[in-house]
């Protein structure tokens, strides 16, 4: 009976859990979905997070390698990020080349590492005007249920963290790099964007971390990402009903509660790696 | 059946109706704005203001979408072509702005009138409304905000840099007072189109 009406009237359903202050998953309305991750399952890659936010899954492979660094900046290295949203993760996507969604996640990941300054793009550089490294930060969605974009931040940083490369040294009479495999170390983390997203019902009401459905029948969707001093480095709306700046300020306080979630759990993980 | 109603927004900077100089209390840049100068589309106009791969069309389609009342308009294909004719600095604004007067030009019925605005935050603070490309690359943080004309609610927002809370609330409280001017300026230009013809 429930599932028929579901079928039919799928938005006056979900009003009605609304009403209630929950929603079908049993969720309240400020509740994220349980997160899981797991760090540096793949050993091909240099650094690599697998990120479980309900039923979305998200794993990040980041692969190191030397590049130029460019003309304009020439003691810099690069961060390319790419997120894929193959079709194996939802029917909405079809093979090709990559839809409208996983362009504008792939450019949402990009400002956020450009705003944050996550790493900051001089510890990447070996020999300035010569060599540097370039992380190749690969993004794929192995599961669509909304949300894709708090769980990519998540990937990205998670990977980050257990990225680590050999020390270069670039020898004095060939110029050519020596790679030291043995001596390898840590990328420095500078901040920890975290991002936290939300979901406008009906022009008033705000929910946090939309599955899939919920996304599909939302008006309007926020994301902010924050770092840990409570800065800003993305507000990202693109367009959908109107907020008042007072509903923004409500987002803003749940996105530092959602900040402290996210570190303790990512340092608990950490820590039991290190420990092992 | 698809009735595909195009709204072009070009910029220019001829005839038409022109904003008046930047007054204290407003540091928007000078502004002109000319309707229906193309004969082929339904619709067009020309939005002047003192510089799209897939993320800026999404953010000004969606901006679009939650404004018109698709549903009085079935099986109907609205296409808004943007053509940047020069980059002075808060484009995305401008092009928020050529769009939404485009879409009245055109007669597309609308819950509200949206409107623009960057904001540049500097290194020590300071805020710029409306920054030049120059001001634009020199700021800490640019926030572009579009705002609708019923309530001043935040319709779409896209930032760059690092900011903090308060600066947020700082930036949209100073967006929301310059987009008085600019709904005012929608309202002057329109009256002076239809008391022309």
């Amino acid at each position: 009976m429930a599932a028929g009406f579901k079928t039919v009237e799928p938005l006056e359903y979900y009003r009605r859990f609304l009403k209630e202050n929950c929603r079908p998953d049993g969720r309240e309305l400020g509740e994220f979905r349980t997160t899981t991750v797991n760090i540096g399952s793949i050993s091909t890659a240099d650094g690599s997070a697998l990120v479980k936010l309900g039923n979305t899954t998200v794993i990040c492979g980041i692969k190191a390698e030397f590049a130029a660094p460019p003309t304009d900046t020439p003691d810099k290295g690069y961060v390319v990020p790419n997120v894929d949203l193959p079709p194996l993760c939802s029917s909405r996507f079809r093979s090709g080349p990559p839809g409208e969604e996983a362009q504008v996640a792939s450019q949402f990941i990009a400002d956020v590492i450009e705003n944050s300054q996550i790493i900051q793009k001089e510890d990447l550089c070996i020999s300035p005007g010569k060599l540097s490294w370039v992380l190749y930060c690969d993004i794929i969605c192995l599961d669509y249920d909304g949300n894709i974009l708090d769980a990519c931040t998540f990937a990205l940083l998670a990977a980050l963290k257990n990225v680590q490369l050999p020390e270069v040294t670039i020898n004095e009479e060939t110029g050519l790099a020596e790679v030291n495999l043995k001596k390898k170390s840590y990328l420095n983390i500078r901040t920890h964007p975290v991002a936290t997203s939300f979901a406008v019902f009906d022009d008033t009401l705000l929910i946090v971390d939309p599955t899939g459905e919920e996304e599909h029948l939302a008006t309007g969707t926020l994301t902010v990402v924050m770092d840990e001093e409570g800065k800003l480095c993305c507000l990202h709306k693109p367009g959908g009903s109107g907020l008042t700046g007072a509903k923004l300020q409500d987002c803003m306080s749940r996105a530092v509660t959602r900040h402290k979630e996210v570190k303790k759990l990512m340092d608990e993980v950490i820590k039991s790696m290190k420990s092992k | 059946m698809e009735g595909a109603m195009q709204a072009d927004a070009e910029i220019r900077s001829e005839s038409g109706t022109e904003s008046g100089p930047r007054g204290p209390a407003c540091s928007l840049r000078h502004f002109a704005c000319e309707q229906n100068l193309l004969s082929r589309p339904d619709g067009s106009a020309s939005f002047l203001q003192g510089v799209a791969e897939k993320s800026r069309e999404r953010l000004i389609r969606n901006t679009c979408e939650a404004v018109v009342l698709g549903t009085l308009h079935p099986r109907t294909s609205i296409t808004v072509v943007l053509q940047v004719i020069s980059d002075a600095g808060s484009l995305l604004a401008c092009c928020l702005n050529a769009a939404c007067m485009a879409l009245v030009d055109a007669g597309v019925p609308m819950r509200a009138l949206f409107c623009g605005v960057t904001c540049a935050l500097n290194s020590d603070g300071t805020l710029v409304l409306d920054p030049t490309a120059k001001q634009e690359k020199e700021a800490r943080a640019v926030l572009t905000f579009a705002l609708d004309s019923v309530e001043r609610k935040l319709l779409m927002s896209t930032t760059k840099g690092l900011y903090s809370d308060a600066e947020l609330q700082q930036c949209l409280a100073a967006a929301q007072a310059a987009s008085q001017h600019i709904f005012r300026f929608y309202r002057e230009s329109l009256q002076r189109r239809y008391s022309k013809s």
